[in-house]
């Protein structure tokens, strides 16, 4: 990791230093602790310096294996498990929001720095493993031409695709390995500065609907309020007609949607809000409920008021509900997919969350695939360490977790966008 | 009747100086005024616009302070006075400097200490330009 001391002013390196001696709070499950708002002259920036991975691997529980099943991709986002076992990657990278400040220039530079510098594929790569021996042999181009492609669905022959701009439908049928026709836009996206472009993607259970989930056009509405029509929400489009409403708002940047399984309940993973401190504003697992709002720009896990957005709404924050379940401050959650009891029995009931790792803290969290256990539906415990070891002890980082999916004989693809990877973790059948 | 005329000859400040040290006044002021646009409407333009205003007087103030430090390393330009303006030009540029991340805070975190560093800066902005052009810079006498 470098870290990025802007200036070696003596004197300023007292406002800068962080409160040092204070023991981490406790940050993940329904009642984070949340410390008072802080920021020094500078933001706290930690960048992740990129190497090979070489030999080496991600670390995964004892009793299971990991491998590499797909690489030199250009920019893997989120995978999606097709019925007869072959697994679609969406390729691709948005945005190219306008700089607007002085700091703009210089953030967008050194945040760079921990990225891979592979041009986005705007396309769907198709990877198939036709004998079940765990190595992918084919490799196809489903689609391209694709407009920074994200969120995925299938349902019924009908593959969905997000892009930064539209809904868009592929027409699927079984076995296939590429399209047989281009694809038909369902709704229009909203993407005017798209600085929080991806867009999440889920069915509902029956097909009916889809869940878009679209990031704010800011980190807290320095970009202005009227930025903000149609941004930080869940949207409901009707998969027939297009229409849509908003089934959810003040999700700061819902990054991952999925359903439940046997249930109609739509969960999401949220990235919250920057530059408050090292342990503010926690990124969370939630429920979404419907018409619920969850507090951005307002007001953050729940009604605590975020005194850099004017102006204020304090009948807004009065309404703004507390999500479910933190995962840690700028972990920056990315993927969440529900277990299955194949991925063995400490794994069975849970949600995988994909955690692409921290930029705005000088000790930097994420990095990983951690598992969050689940009872009766809901979560409940601590998070356990599923994928780990992409930012290694020698402070370099290999990898950069994002899209999980569950492949339901028993394994979990995870798209890793620096080192352009599909991760694959099994059971291992030889313990 | 002969007039015997003894002549010493006052240059005023370079001309590039002067431009240099005058524009500050004028890109420091604008950026406060923005801040105080910002301050009523909430508009976040004005922030925007202030925060390039600052970078701008800062880079303004930068150069004349290069040409400052050559005027101080040349005899016949380091005049009485000369000094006071150093301390006046060199301390806009600090606390505009402190301003300039200040205004790196998000919307209204930049507020209001933002508006008050701005108008602090413009006054020494004032300052600086005044003991700028007031400092003689003797020439030799011919």
């Amino acid at each position: 990791m470098k870290r990025f001391r802007l200036l070696a002013i003596a004197g300023l390196s007292l406002v800068l230093s962080a409160c040092g001696g204070n023991p981490e709070p406790l940050q993940y499950g329904p009642n984070p602790q949340l410390p008072q708002p802080h920021r020094g002259l500078l933001p706290n920036m930690t960048i992740a310096e990129p190497a090979e991975w070489g030999d080496q691997r991600p670390t995964v529980p004892q009793g299971y294996a990991i491998r590499a099943i797909a690489t030199d991709m250009k920019i893997p986002r989120q995978t999606l498990l097709l019925p007869n076992g072959d697994i679609l990657v969406a390729e691709g990278r948005g945005g190219g929001a306008p700089n607007l400040k002085p700091k703009d220039v210089i953030a967008g530079h050194i945040k760079a720095k921990g990225t891979s510098p592979v041009g986005g594929g705007n396309r769907l790569t198709l990877l198939r493993d036709a004998d079940g021996d765990g190595v992918y042999e084919v490799r196809t181009v489903f689609a391209e031409n694709l407009n920074a492609p994200y969120g995925l669905a299938l349902v019924d022959g009908n593959l969905y695709v997000a892009n930064q701009d539209a809904l868009v439908r592929f027409e699927y049928r079984d076995g296939e390995t590429q399209a047989s026709s281009p694809p038909v836009t369902i709704a229009d996206l909203p993407s005017a500065i798209n600085h929080h472009w991806t867009k999440a993607l889920a069915a509902s259970a029956d097909g009916q609907f889809l869940f878009v989930g679209i990031g704010s056009n800011s980190n807290i509405t320095e970009r202005g309020m009227t930025a903000e029509v149609d941004r930080a929400m869940v949207w409901r489009v009707d998969a027939r007609t297009g229409a849509h409403k908003p089934y959810a708002t003040g999700m700061r940047n819902p990054t991952a949607l999925a359903i439940q399984p046997g249930t109609d309940q739509l969960w999401d993973v949220v990235n919250e809000r920057d530059e408050i401190g090292p342990n503010l504003v926690p990124d969370y697992l939630t429920a979404v409920r419907e018409g619920g709002f969850y507090g951005w720009p307002y007001s953050y896990w729940g009604q605590n008021v975020d005194t850099r957005v004017r102006p204020q709404d304090p009948d807004k924050v009065a309404s703004a509900i507390t999500p479910d379940y933190s995962l840690g401050s700028h972990v920056a959650t990315l993927g969440v997919a529900f277990s299955t009891p194949t991925m063995g029995q400490k794994f069975a009931e849970g949600v995988f969350v994909g955690e692409h790792g921290s930029w705005n803290r000088a000790d930097p969290v994420g990095y990983k695939v951690v598992f969050v256990p689940f009872r009766d539906g809901r979560p409940t415990g601590a998070p356990v360490d599923f994928v780990s070891g992409f930012r290694g002890s020698d402070g370099k980082t290999r990898g950069r977790p994002v899209g999980v999916t569950v492949d339901l004989r028993g394994a979990l693809i995870v798209a890793d966008d620096l080192s352009n990877t599909i991760w694959r973790v099994t059971p291992d059948p030889k313990p | 009747m002969a007039v015997i005329v003894e002549r010493r000859y006052s240059t005023v400040i370079h001309p590039l100086h002067a431009v240099l040290l005058a524009g500050t006044v004028p890109l420091f002021l604008g950026a406060a005024l923005s801040d105080a646009a910002y301050a009523s409407t909430y508009e976040i333009q004005w922030n925007n616009f202030a925060s390039w205003l600052i970078v701008g007087g800062l880079a303004f103030a930068g150069m004349a302070l290069v040409l400052l430090i050559i005027d101080l390393c040349r005899a016949d330009r380091r005049a009485a006075g000369i000094v006071l303006y150093a301390v006046a030009l060199l301390t806009t540029w600090v606390v505009g400097f402190f301003n300039a991340l200040m205004h790196a805070r998000d919307a209204w975190a930049s507020m209001p200490t933002g508006l008050v560093l701005s108008a602090i800066v413009v006054v020494l902005a004032c300052v600086a330009t005044w003991f700028g052009f007031c400092t003689p810079r003797i020439g030799g006498t011919k």
